[in-house]
């Protein structure tokens, strides 16, 4: 039954976006405005920083994240229909998940666009080594879309929700973008320094437990008034 | 927990207060709604009846006091209670990007129900079986209203709690929405509407209870003379 309510939350999350394409729309165009931005800024004469590609990716799917995030809820702040969610008989851990899956499907096909472009503007051979890359991408996204999706719903009714989330989420996401960034940099080494790419997975992974752990727990209770 | 303890045949605020920051939104309100009940909430705007509401409907915990339901606490009974509580707010809970049908079959998966024929039956009360392909927001808000008292009757509730069911309705939609509580109250539901449009409260409620400042002011059976009656407790608010 959890699992049941958390793909239906999910699916309609989904039907919906696939019938307005506002949310991907929005921040695809943003993650390519910043990428673009930043290669502009940080890559001289074909010659990139040194670990500039590694931080840009994640700032990027930072950024574009917090918008997807602020979207998703906004949808569920029009018509109340978060409190919907809430009154009916389902778990409410289980919507939580629905919702958070839905930001992480979201964000995986943000970066499927990011990793490319990345790659081609700064020169990184991201995709050199993908099942580590993968693996890099998945473990941190879903601590940042474990917290943001909590955050998110727990200002839905906030009027200053928009200011408020970025300042919730990100000094509390800061473990996971130092992992992920330093995670991207070994791997982005030459050559590739797999054993710190393993433990920074390793790291992120037990911040997805924690971060994972913490939101199921308090979800119910921080979302009744 | 058992279903016959979900089949509550009243529900009581009993010394019911809710404070948001220092203002105090309901106070000490004891009230008690039993099975074949409509109570008219009444009461002038900002009286606490949505707040109320939302208290009954377990969505906002009270301050102090307590709601029974059957008597038995809402953490007593756990989730399972919630199978037997139907919220139509002032907002309408719709998701506009998606079709009267979606809608409807979402929110009766989310309730366990056995999806077509239930949404079916609903659409054809709404009177929107011939627009149930689509999306919500081309609807008038009538049609929106509609829909939304069905799919807060989607499951039956036992306790069926409604803030301004009647807003942006005509007068034949206003006739359906009525007819529709009357049948819930006599199939042994406790309905409890919220308003402050006396007109239509005047022959559907069948007891009235009138709020002012968050303060019950009176918890009686309905009679005629409903205007009078308002004037005389609440003043002209």
């Amino acid at each position: 039954m959890f699992l049941h309510t958390a793909l239906l939350v999910l699916r309609k999350d989904f039907t919906i976006e696939v019938r307005s394409r506002e949310i991907l729309y929005t921040t695809l165009l943003f993650a390519f405005s910043c990428v673009l931005v930043f290669s502009i800024a940080f890559v001289k004469q074909g010659q990139p920083l040194e670990d500039a590609a590694a931080g840009i990716l994640w700032i990027a799917i930072e950024f574009a994240g917090t918008i997807a995030l602020g979207r998703t809820f906004e949808r569920e702040r029009y018509g109340e229909t978060l409190r919907a969610l809430l009154l009916a008989p389902a778990s409410r851990a289980a919507i939580y998940v629905g919702k958070m899956l839905g930001i992480l499907l979201l964000l995986a096909v943000v970066e499927l666009v990011l990793v490319p472009l990345v790659t081609i503007l700064f020169h990184a051979p991201l995709l050199a080594q993908p099942a580590r890359l993968a693996a890099l991408l998945a473990a941190g996204t879903l601590g940042f879309a474990a917290v943001g999706a909590l955050f998110a719903a727990m200002l839905v009714r906030a009027r200053s929700r928009d200011v408020m989330l970025p300042i919730l989420l990100y000094p509390i996401t800061i473990p996971v973008m130092i992992a992920g960034v330093r995670g991207t940099a070994a791997l982005l080494q030459s050559p590739p320094d797999t054993a710190s790419v393993t433990m920074w997975v390793g790291i992120l992974s037990a911040f997805d437990v924690v971060f994972v752990t913490l939101s199921l727990w308090t979800f119910e209770p921080v979302m009744t008034e | 927990m058992n279903d016959a303890a979900l089949d509550f045949e009243s529900v009581r605020a009993a010394d019911v207060s809710r404070n948001f920051g220092r203002r105090r939104a309901l106070s000490k309100i004891n009230l008690t709604a039993r099975s074949g009940d409509i109570v008219g909430l009444l009461g002038p705007n900002g009286a606490g009846k949505s707040t109320l509401i939302s208290v009954l409907a377990t969505l906002a915990t009270p301050t102090s006091g307590e709601v029974l339901y059957g008597g038995q606490t809402a953490s007593r009974l756990g989730p399972a209670l919630r199978r037997r509580l139907g919220l139509l707010a002032h907002e309408l809970f719709l998701y506009p990007e998606l079709s009267a049908r979606q809608n409807l079959a979402f929110f009766a998966a989310l309730y366990g129900l056995d999806g077509r024929e239930v949404v079916d039956a609903a659409l054809e009360r709404a009177g929107l079986a011939d627009r149930a392909d689509e999306e919500v927001s081309g609807f008038s808000r009538g049609m929106r209203q509609r829909l939304a008292v069905e799919r807060a009757l989607l499951h039956r509730p036992r306790l069926a709690l409604f803030d301004e069911p009647f807003t942006g309705l005509d007068d034949r939609a206003v006739t359906m929405v009525s007819d529709r509580l009357r049948a819930l109250a006599a199939e042994g539901a406790i309905v409890i509407v919220a308003t402050h449009d006396l007109d239509l409260a005047d022959g559907l409620v069948t007891r009235i209870a009138l709020v002012k400042d968050g303060r019950l002011l009176a918890d009686e059976p309905a009679a005629d003379g409903l205007r009078a009656r308002y004037r005389g407790i609440v003043g002209n608010g």
